[in-house]
């Protein structure tokens, strides 16, 4: 078993079908949503865990791609701008998993796993510097 | 002992000997403190964060006609123009026209005079937008024009309060979140915030300002700036340890520099969700080592650092002056800090790790022969409170 996880973008035509529930009942996968929007023209976004075997990992894929729907790896969803963070840490709170951390507690400097990160997109909140971003 | 003089002459000849405030601690622990003090020349100290009571003087050069500007504003925020005709002061924490602050609880406020400021530093343009009535030297009533740092006569920042001492810790003892210049603090003690450099922070390391005084150069965000006054609310006369050191605010700077010297690095516009805008600066202040005690007071360490917690859901706007606990920047910087057996993590709104590489930086420009010291023409006053406003009938 596999566990993929990505964001994908999905134009208005396929918002009024049932995607998630194909990817469980026609290709056996295991589905867990992070996040899911769909905006004013209707065209949606998703953020998704997908488990499964590699094969039905694959064949949900391409059921998605024939849908004209655009799939990005998860870790473009949040995005966090080293430039722009000044490792003043007031994330680190907010931040339910650790993604957001401090390595190393001499030199306090904050760093991003996005491995880590179910894009609750609390740090977009919280960080005065406009650090992080999301695409979703 | 050494003067001022001494410490100068061995920086012009590349031969200073410098420490960050963090490196002395070890250094003078090594070596003692009769002989460090005999070696060292400089220990330099550093902070980085948000100081609200920051602005600048920009002067924008004559139109053609001219004009006296009578309102004015910056990327839609607004600049205070009640001085020469084209002079303006715009201030950090300025709400940019229509921002709905917190009519949208809590309010977002992504951009305002902090942010403006940052832009000019970084080189980027900037919409001038001015009105006036119009008088007869000066006949022009509007202008809208962009321009950029370079295009300005001068860009001065002003700031009247910089580098608090020491400063509180955040908690929220209430039942409900709440949004503060420390950040959202949760509820029932969810979580703590601070702001300060500890063991690195400038007037931490002269507790009672035996070296910073008005006239004292600073590195002011990369520019060579100097302190031209008190910092208002300065406020020497507080609880201190047997170190000095203040457990409260306590001593502030004002400070001021050239701006178009700056690196935008450090100079960044703040949003703080629920609060408003602000500037975060990095800021750097030599302190030369002129006899053994001012050495001694810059092996501060975070353990001997002491804040006050207080609480913000009540105490701190109902000035009431209770203290939670008393916490060190030792434990602070931990991560948790435990208060009556309940752990509560803590995190900063102050970036130990840039006040390290500024350190670091003002450090590598004395070496270098690029950063000499001043003596200060004024000391910084050591007894005096500070006066609450209260409200009179008539």
């Amino acid at each position: 078993m596999t566990t993929k996880r990505i964001h994908f973008k999905f134009p208005a035509k396929a918002a009024s079908q049932p995607v998630v529930t194909h990817l469980v009942r026609d290709y056996n996968l295991d589905v867990n949503i992070f996040h899911a929007r769909v905006n004013q023209k209707e065209e949606g976004f998703m953020m998704l865990d997908l488990t499964g075997s590699d094969q039905e990992i694959a064949n949900g894929l391409e059921y998605l791609k024939s849908l004209r729907i655009e799939i990005h790896d998860a870790d473009i969803g949040l995005q966090w701008d080293e430039t722009r963070c000044t490792s003043c840490g007031n994330c680190l709170n907010h931040c339910p998993t650790n993604a957001l951390y401090i390595p190393d507690r001499s030199t306090m400097k904050v760093d991003y796993r996005s491995d880590k990160c179910v894009e609750c997109l609390n740090c977009i909140d919280n960080c005065p510097f406009g650090a992080c971003s999301s695409l979703i | 002992m050494k003067t001022y003089q001494e410490i100068n002459e061995k920086i012009k000849s590349g031969n200073a000997v410098v420490f960050t405030a963090e490196e002395i601690i070890d250094y003078v622990e090594e070596v003692g403190l009769e002989k460090a003090a005999d070696d060292v020349d400089v220990v330099t100290t550093a902070t980085f964060g948000a100081m609200c009571s920051s602005g600048c003087f920009l002067n924008f050069g004559h139109s053609k006609p001219k004009m006296r500007i009578t309102e004015a504003w910056l990327d839609d925020v607004l600049a205070y123009s009640g001085i020469a005709a084209v002079d303006l002061f715009l201030g950090a924490t300025q709400l940019r026209h229509r921002d709905p602050a917190n009519m949208n609880y809590p309010g977002e406020f992504s951009f305002g005079g902090g942010h403006v400021i940052e832009k000019l530093i970084a080189g980027e343009k900037v919409q001038l937008f001015g009105l006036s009535y119009g008088t007869d030297e000066y006949p022009r009533k509007e202008i809208r024009t962009w321009v950029t740092i370079d295009d300005l006569n001068q860009a001065i920042m002003v700031n009247p309060r910089n580098c608090y001492q020491n400063y509180n810790v955040a908690i929220n003892c209430s039942d409900k979140p709440i949004y503060t210049y420390l950040g959202q603090l949760k509820p029932n003690m969810g979580n703590m915030t601070y702001s300060s450099a500890g063991q690195l922070s400038p007037l931490l390391n002269d507790p009672w300002y035996r070296t910073i005084g008005v006239g004292t150069k600073v590195w002011l965000a990369g520019a060579q700036g100097h302190v031209y006054s008190e910092g208002t609310q300065h406020s020497p006369t507080c609880e201190r340890g047997e170190n000095n050191v203040p457990s409260e605010g306590a001593g502030t700077l004002a400070l001021t520099g050239n701006m178009k010297k700056m690196n935008p690095e450090f100079v960044r516009g703040v949003s703080l969700k629920g609060y408003g805008v602000s500037l975060a600066l990095g800021i750097g202040v030599p302190i030369p080592i002129l006899n053994k005690e001012i050495l001694k007071a810059t092996t501060v360490r975070d353990s001997e650092i002491q804040a006050c917690v207080i609480d913000y859901s009540s105490d701190y706007p109902e000035r009431r002056g209770n203290v939670v606990a008393k916490v060190s920047y030792a434990d602070l910087k931990s991560g948790e800090v435990e208060i009556g057996g309940k752990k509560i993590p803590t995190s900063g709104l102050s970036s130990y790790s840039k006040a390290l590489k500024i350190a670091g930086l003002l450090k590598d420009e004395i070496k270098r022969g690029d950063f000499l010291l001043s003596e200060p023409h004024t000391m910084l006053p050591t007894e005096q409170g500070m006066t609450p406003l209260e409200i009179r009938e008539k």
